[in-house]
């Protein structure tokens, strides 16, 4: 589809340096100062975005470092260091034009240089991810000092959403080239092209970041700085959204019950988007080689035997959606049509149950199973606890396993479990967060979030390795629906909830949370009220 | 003098090989919990390739047999070198030494109040035992001494910060205060006041009661009653005879306390995000930190021992009849 491509590049090319893609209220005049405070939990490792992409990292790192690109809350692709970019017809090549006048923190002039070593050497050696995307490349070249050259090998019409500040990050050559990038000791001190620059970090406290005053975006960013505060304890942090303490919470820094609370606060605001780009699915993972988990009847009757609107309303507090199936409503390509629908029915799940051959026992008893709960906090054991007593009453007994992050992670990738929760995130494109789950070249022993559940289906097979290759949209949509009926069908994990995560902001910040990498954006727009 | 040079050489001694123990056996047992820190760090990221995890593996000498990685740790520490955090790409000894002083203070604090506080609240029970003080002091120090800490600290934020708004809720300083000198020291001490309190409250409960029960027992013995048929002031016998006497427990469960100081309080420098070391090595277990954890347990246990041979010493300086014995 090649007008789409034509209609991608050349919006981006009236984007340049204009003002267009900004929020309407971000073109009057601004007031410039004020420092943002905002909620750290837990703790990232360290900052180099390109040698960590964890959660709280990000959220830190994506004020210092940054990406080609952005996308707006649909997922429309828009300008970061890269102004202007086009496709080639066939698909194959893809041609960045960079912003000018960039620098690095250090004064060091940011070219194509930067971007062909982040994406050649840098990226591919330490972040999985990036090299999943840049391995896809036969060449990556830099033809001039503000552009870069991405060809590909085959098609794969999802290129443009690999260049995310966390899915690739451009990192300086002049300080990493020749070095071994994970001990090398500028990573104390990162140096990025962003808004925001590193000051301090006293660990178990606080980080700083101030104003870059040789940000590229003219006139930006109005912020003074950026202070995240590291609060451990979840009662500690609503206390400091309410006492006005700290500006920003985000993701699971509040509890889910402790949302509604406080966002009728009259100095919160509350947002719910700003996680478009990982859009993750929270699910019951099933490991498919033991009986009775690889009878997809049983399966099926676990899908009508929970009720994921409670889940939604009495787990989450209406945060969130029930899952349908494998693709997220926020990600490209999902079909709401295409699914097969598992409304709550305890008949169902029963009649599914008996034809399998499994007839209630003593205390209506049909099966035991084993179920670990996730390691990430309260919620989750809220939930667990809920699907432990909606399972009893079709008669399948649950019993609840503990472990702590690294032990559930060590058992999940081991495939040492019965069935477990676990939620995945989607990275806005179904080849980029989707398929690792249900294709079967990606089983591998030991690495989690892989196909750990043993699932192979040739057909999804053949249609997740095909449908990134069309350029024509319309197919490309075609084979995403007929693989949402099949999963839907065979319901290789039973999906629970499209989660959501709120974003709760001090009224006397504006601008803070305008695209779908929300809270993990660079804030270079925000400003005080 | 000599008797105790020869004592401290010797418990000196002693403590090399009671370290020895305590690094090879938490070495072995930290790797018996499921999962190592480049599982952990593939998880947090929500992807991994087995390139990523071997990568990590091999950097980290995780690849290696465990008796080599023994055998790399030790060398190191005979350097006095305690390693890298897989995690943090940081010296331990820099990890640890930003934030034990934090630790220090907040502990150190709450023991000082504990006992000043405790003894004092302790004694006036004593000499007034049985009468409405001893009452009011006793129940109090049972209140305080069952009620959970993290509820206590939850309580007395939300009377002296959001009711009444005088102390932060969280936190060791004002960041970007730009305060230095005498408004800095303030300003910490502010924020310790709620914590090191909610800390203390427990401790001087243990206190005042312990010192109650120490000072009603040396009153029955027969120096006290010597010293009243001598006619000495009551003050002086409560002072000098009973309290210096009933203090020999106090000194005793003080010392062991003094693991505290290191150790730090998990729970309060959690509830009052606190910059400690307790957090810092409860962190480092949920990600499989192997060599942070070591190193905080090896630099705790040495202090735990010079703790120890400190309460021996003052022994002999609160009652000259002990003798420094080996």
């Amino acid at each position: 589809m090649a007008s789409r491509r034509q209609v991608l590049g050349s919006a981006a090319g009236l984007l340049a340096g204009a003002t267009l893609g900004l929020p309407r209220t971000a073109r009057a005049q601004q007031k410039r100062g004020g420092v943002l405070t905002a909620i750290l939990n837990p703790e990232p490792p360290l900052l180099v975005l390109g040698l960590n992409q964890q959660a709280p990292t990000q959220l830190v790192a994506g004020k210092i470092y940054q990406g080609l690109l952005r996308y707006d809350f649909d997922l429309k692709p828009l300008p970061s260091l890269a102004k202007s970019w086009t496709v080639s017809p066939d698909g194959l090549t893809y041609t960045f034009t960079l912003q000018d006048g960039v620098k690095w923190h250090d004064g060091a002039p940011f070219t194509a240089d930067d971007v062909v070593f982040s994406c050649t050497k840098f990226l591919p050696e330490v972040h999985p991810r990036a090299r999943a995307s840049f391995d896809r490349c036969e060449s990556i070249t830099a033809p001039n000092a503000s552009t870069v050259v991405f060809k590909l090998k085959d098609v794969f019409e999802p290129f443009l959403y690999a260049f995310l500040p966390a899915g690739a990050p451009m990192m300086p050559k002049h300080i990493y080239d020749g070095t071994d990038y994970r001990a090398n000791p500028k990573n104390a001190t990162p140096i990025g092209t962003g808004p925001f620059k590193f000051k301090e970090w006293v660990r178990g406290s606080h980080i700083t970041l101030v104003r870059n005053d040789d940000y590229w975006k003219p006139g930006r960013p109005f912020l003074d700085g950026v202070t995240y505060r590291v609060i451990p304890d979840a009662a500690a942090r609503a206390l400091a959204i309410e006492t006005g303490q700290v500006d920003l919470a985000q993701g699971n820094d509040v509890e889910a019950f402790d949302v509604q609370r406080l966002a009728a606060l009259p100095h919160v605001e509350l947002h719910k988007r700003g996680y478009e780009t990982v859009a993750p699915i929270s699910w019951i993972e099933i490991n498919h080689r033991t009986a009775p988990f690889g009878d997809k009847r049983f399966r099926q009757a676990m899908m009508h035997a929970i009720d994921r609107d409670f889940i939604v309303k009495n787990i989450f507090f209406g945060l969130g959606r029930p899952a349908s199936g494998p693709i997220n409503t926020a990600t490209r390509f999902h079909d709401a049509k295409a699914v097969k629908r598992y409304p709550y029915d305890l008949k169902k799940a029963e009649a599914l149950l008996e034809e399998m051959g499994l007839k209630p026992g003593a205390g209506g008893i049909r099966a035991r199973i084993k179920m670990m709960v996730l390691p990430y906090g309260e919620v989750w054991v809220r939930q667990a606890e809920y699907v432990k007593q909606a399972l009893r009453r079709v008669g399948i007994d649950v019993t609840l396993e503990s472990n702590d992050a690294g032990g559930w992670v060590k058992r999940i990738g081991d495939w040492d479990y019965e069935t477990s929760f676990d939620f995945v995130s989607q990275f806005m494109d179904p080849a980029m967060g989707v398929a690792r789950t249900y294709i079967s070249s990606n089983i591998r022993k030991g690495v989690p979030f892989t196909n750990t559940m043993g699932y192979v289906n040739k057909r999804v097979d053949e249609l997740f390795e095909q449908a990134p290759k069309q350029t024509d949209a319309a197919k490309a949509q075609a084979m995403y629906s007929e693989l949402q009926a099949i999963l839907t069908e065979e319901v290789p994990v039973v999906w629970l909830t499209e989660l959501e995560f709120p974003v709760l902001i001090n009224r006397k910040f504006r601008n803070v949370n305008i695209d779908a990498n929300g809270p993990n954006s660079e804030f270079d727009e925000a400003h005080l009220a | 003098m000599g008797g105790r040079l020869g004592f401290i050489a010797q418990r000196l001694v002693k403590a090399v090989f009671v370290i020895l123990g305590i690094i090879v056996l938490n070495f072995l047992l930290i790797r018996l919990a499921p999962g190592d820190p480049a599982l952990v760090l593939a998880g947090e990221a929500g992807a991994a390739d087995p390139k990523f995890v071997d990568d990590l593996r091999r950097e980290f000498g995780l690849d290696l047999p465990l008796w080599r990685q023994l055998l790399i740790y030790m060398q190191g520490i005979l350097s006095f070198d305690l390693g890298f955090s897989y995690r943090q790409k940081q010296p331990i000894l820099d990890l640890i030494l930003a934030r034990l002083p934090q630790t220090i203070l907040l502990t150190g604090t709450a023991l000082t109040f504990a006992i000043v506080v405790g003894v004092s609240l302790g004694a006036m029970a004593a000499r007034h035992v049985g009468s409405w003080w001893d009452s009011a002091i006793t129940t109090l120090a049972l209140l305080v001494y069952a009620m959970p800490q993290f509820w206590l600290g939850l309580m007395l934020v939300l009377l002296f910060s959001v009711q009444l708004g005088w102390l932060p809720t969280f936190g060791m300083n004002t960041i970007n205060s730009g305060f230095a000198g005498l408004e800095h020291a303030l300003d910490v001490g502010r924020h310790l006041i709620l914590p090191s309190l909610t800390l203390g409250l427990f401790f001087m409960a243990v206190y005042a009661r312990l010192t109650r029960a120490s000072m009603l027992e040396v009153a029955d013995l027969d120096f006290v009653r010597t010293g009243r048929a001598k006619g000495l002031p009551e003050g002086r016998i409560q002072r000098r005879y009973i309290l210096r006497n009933a203090l020999l427990p106090v000194v005793t469960y003080a010392g062991l306390q003094a693991g505290y100081l290191v150790g730090g309080s998990i729970l309060i420098e959690t509830v009052f995000a606190w910059p400690g070391i307790g957090r810092l090595a409860f962190e480092a277990v949920l990600v499989r930190d192997y060599n942070l954890l070591l190193g905080i347990f090896i630099v705790a246990s040495v202090l735990v021992i010079a703790f120890n041979l400190l309460t021996d010493i003052l022994y002999t300086v609160v009652d000259p009849r002990i003798e420094m014995g080996t």
